[in-house]
């Protein structure tokens, strides 16, 4: 009854699942702004990524996946472009980066 | 199949509302505005995950288009906006 594609969507979208996990855990617990954002940024890429190829492949071959690999090759670039936007707006800005040996050093600004 | 779209659904709706905490409390702008990207992108996969389970993915994959494009404009929108008005 389980093809080989409906078995390799869910790893797929089990992979996804798993670094939005990671990515949900680093930006609730890392110590600054930069260290939440170097998270968010590569792990919810890489989530978003493994999702919607996994869902691709669950759709078969159709307009509609098309659409849906669209979506992705448009995040993956699109993503890293906002993650370093936000990232040179904060370091002009004024927020400090978190040096070794600090303590926790959370003023955002 | 249908119970394992709703599960990683269900699952994604209890991160968006961990991110969630870090948009409420989070000290200052950037963070919150970090947080908000992250929860739209969540939502993105949810909004597909529904059309799934609905059997609609035909209209669903383009509102999740049109949250893809909107998501990014405004954190870039959000990125200029700080970064011309703490430069003065």
């Amino acid at each position: 009854m389980m093809s080989g594609a409906i078995i390799l969507s869910a790893i797929f979208m089990l992979g996804g699942t798993f670094f939005f996990i990671t990515a949900t855990v680093g930006i609730l617990r890392f110590p600054d702004f930069f260290t939440r954002l170097h998270a968010t940024g590569k792990g919810d890429t890489l989530a978003v990524l493994l999702c919607l190829i996994g869902l691709a492949i669950y759709e078969g071959f159709s307009l509609t996946a098309l659409k849906i690999v669209f979506i992705a090759v448009f995040m993956a670039l699109a993503q890293p472009t906002a993650t370093h936007a936000i990232s040179r707006a904060a370091l002009r800005g004024g927020v400090q980066p978190w040096m070794k040996g600090e303590k926790e050093n959370d003023s955002g600004i | 199949m249908s119970t394992f779209f709703l599960t990683i659904g269900l699952g994604l709706c209890v991160l968006v509302f961990c991110v969630l905490y870090r948009v409420v409390f989070g000290p200052g702008v950037f963070n919150r505005i970090a947080a908000l990207s992250a929860i739209g992108t969540k939502t993105l996969i949810i909004l597909l995950i529904m059309g799934f389970i609905y059997g609609r993915v035909e209209m669903f994959v383009d509102i999740s288009m049109v949250y893809a494009l909107l998501n990014f404009i405004g954190v870039l929108a959000a990125a200029k906006f700080l970064g011309i008005e703490t430069e003065l």
